[in-house]
């Protein structure tokens, strides 16, 4: 569980990037964060692990506040994928880069090796084991930035912008991962702009405005109130968009997934035919 | 990253920025002759005060604090290693001649850094490339040189997002001995140097389709031009180069010692 209280950050160069946030959440949630570019979504969630350290207030992990322990340790529990694979590929194959992290939490050599099978195949990489991951492609380079820290199985799994550069099938491998990773109980946040993505993900929602939270709730009703989009200058999902279009014809609003969409005006259509 | 945080340029209006880059090059240059020529604390001193009117002028004290604070660490090293080798080779004495040379040897180097420091505070990026340009430096290296002075504050930027993301993987730069440490420091490295290379070859293509090198001589949208301010500055860089010369030959300059001691 991770308990945000009354937190104000401000960086060394006086910009205050977070101003009185507070949330928790629980146990098992996919939350997806969203808001503008330099909202403090990616501030926010650097917390969770202790990479920033709250100028003001407290951040609790599993009951632990996170200026009393090291990124480290908490980090064992709190994977966090960053945005560009870049900034942290550094090996000479795939193999050992997703055994780095393992080495550095002192697993054992036989348990090593069970993980890094176990991570290449969830991701599909399994092929590239011994490739410089230098060479492979952006998204491969994405993938394997993943499976480096699913490997120690994290309880929770922070996404920092995971869609960014993926085609449509990446994403929706991604978005059956994360539905793989709730059936297991584990806690999935992810820090993005992809209204799409989120719509089909359905997750709780929390958007952010200038270092604040402005609205937190399911992503059927936040996605679907253009009121609350726009103060964060985001646009409504395409799905979300044609529904509202198709109110007066006795259709709901809150809709925004693909699949419901489509069963839904389906049997419109097919009560009209009658 | 404090020390380059002290050579960081922050666009400001002072008589001292509007000063032509050329004359305040000649300027660091000038200081650097003299505080070569001078081994004695005194007129290491003087170079050492030189340079704070042009400080205040600018308004970049803080900054300037901040690179000296940056200095600290190497001028006490240099300080230590010169007390320590006099008092090797002297026998086992410590005195106060060598106490005071030392501490010259390290002001010396102050000198040196302040200079810089101030130079690279009061110069934008932009002018410094004008200037090499028009002493004739090859447009080439001119942009290659302001290029690197720029990427200086994205490249450190670039590495701390790099040192969060290895500590989110367990890494833990501060662990082990001092062999340990800079190992521990490989991760962070390798995704920098691979980052910078990559950035340079796009900066290279972004470059080429905009038309760089397609005529051999460039024009400016601004020239530098010497102004009264820039002929003053050069005066005074020509008083000094003499007064230092001057001094330096013909007279005795004592130490602190000598002067109190005997």
């Amino acid at each position: 569980m991770i308990e945000v209280e009354d937190v104000n950050f401000v960086y060394p160069n006086r910009v205050e990037a977070l101003r009185d946030v507070s949330l928790v959440i629980k146990d098992g949630e996919f939350v997806a964060i969203m808001g503008q570019n330099g909202a403090g979504k990616t501030t926010l969630v650097k917390h969770f692990n202790g990479l920033l350290k709250p100028s003001k207030g407290v951040v609790r992990v599993d009951g632990v506040e996170t200026t009393k322990t090291s990124v480290a340790a908490l980090s064992r529990n709190t994977g966090f994928v960053f945005q560009n694979p870049d900034n942290q590929l550094f090996s000479e194959t795939v193999e050992e880069e997703i055994a780095f992290a393992l080495k550095n939490f002192g697993f054992e050599e036989e348990v090593i090796k069970k993980r890094i099978s176990w991570a290449l195949n969830l991701l599909g990489l399994t092929q590239y084991r011994e490739t410089s991951p230098f060479l492979l492609s952006g998204g491969e380079r994405k993938r394997v930035a993943l499976a480096s820290v699913l490997s120690w199985n994290p309880k929770t799994l922070i996404l920092d912008e995971p869609t960014i550069g993926q085609d449509y099938q990446q994403k929706e491998k991604l978005r059956q991962f994360i539905v793989q990773m709730q059936a297991q109980g584990k806690t999935v946040i992810i820090v993005t702009h992809d209204v799409e993505f989120v719509a089909e993900c359905s997750p709780r929602v929390l958007l952010m405005k200038e270092g604040r939270i402005v609205a937190d709730g399911e992503g059927r009703e936040i996605l679907t109130t253009p009121e609350v989009l726009a103060q964060s200058s985001i646009v409504l999902p395409q799905i979300a968009q044609i529904f509202m279009k198709l109110a007066p014809l006795g259709l709901p609003k809150n809709v925004i997934d693909v699949y419901e969409a489509k069963e839904m005006v389906l049997k419109t259509l097919e009560k009209r035919r009658k | 990253m404090s020390v380059f945080d002290g050579l960081k340029f922050r666009k400001v209006y002072s008589p001292i920025h509007n000063l032509d880059p050329r004359v305040k090059f000649i300027y660091v240059c000038v200081v650097f002759v003299a505080a070569i020529l001078f081994g004695e604390i005194l007129p290491l001193l003087a170079l050492f005060l030189m340079s704070l009117p042009f400080v205040l002028l600018a308004g970049v004290q803080k900054e300037w604090l901040r690179s000296l604070r940056g200095a600290a660490f190497l001028a006490t090293f240099i300080f230590l290693v010169n007390i320590a080798s006099s008092f090797f080779t002297s026998g086992y004495v410590l005195t106060a001649a060598s106490v005071e040379s030392a501490a010259a040897m390290t002001l010396r180097f102050v000198v040196l850094v302040e200079s810089f420091s101030v130079f690279f505070l009061t110069t934008s990026p932009d002018h410094l490339g004008l200037a090499l340009e028009q002493s004739r430096v090859p447009y080439e290296f001119a942009f290659a040189f302001t290029t690197a002075v720029r990427f200086v504050p994205v490249l450190a930027e670039e590495a701390q997002t790099i040192m969060d993301a290895q500590k989110a993987r367990g890494l833990e730069l501060e662990k082990g001995g001092i062999l340990k440490r800079i190992r521990n420091y490989v991760p962070v490295l390798i995704p920098l140097i691979v980052s910078a290379i990559r950035r340079s070859l796009e900066l290279a293509e972004a470059m080429e389709s905009r038309a760089w090198g397609a005529t051999k001589k460039r024009t400016n949208l601004y020239a530098l031009k010497f102004h009264r301010g820039d002929f003053a500055l050069l005066a005074v860089n020509v008083a000094l180069v003499a007064v230092a010369i001057y001094v330096r030959l013909y007279l005795p300059v004592p130490t602190l010692s000598q002067l109190f001691w005997v």
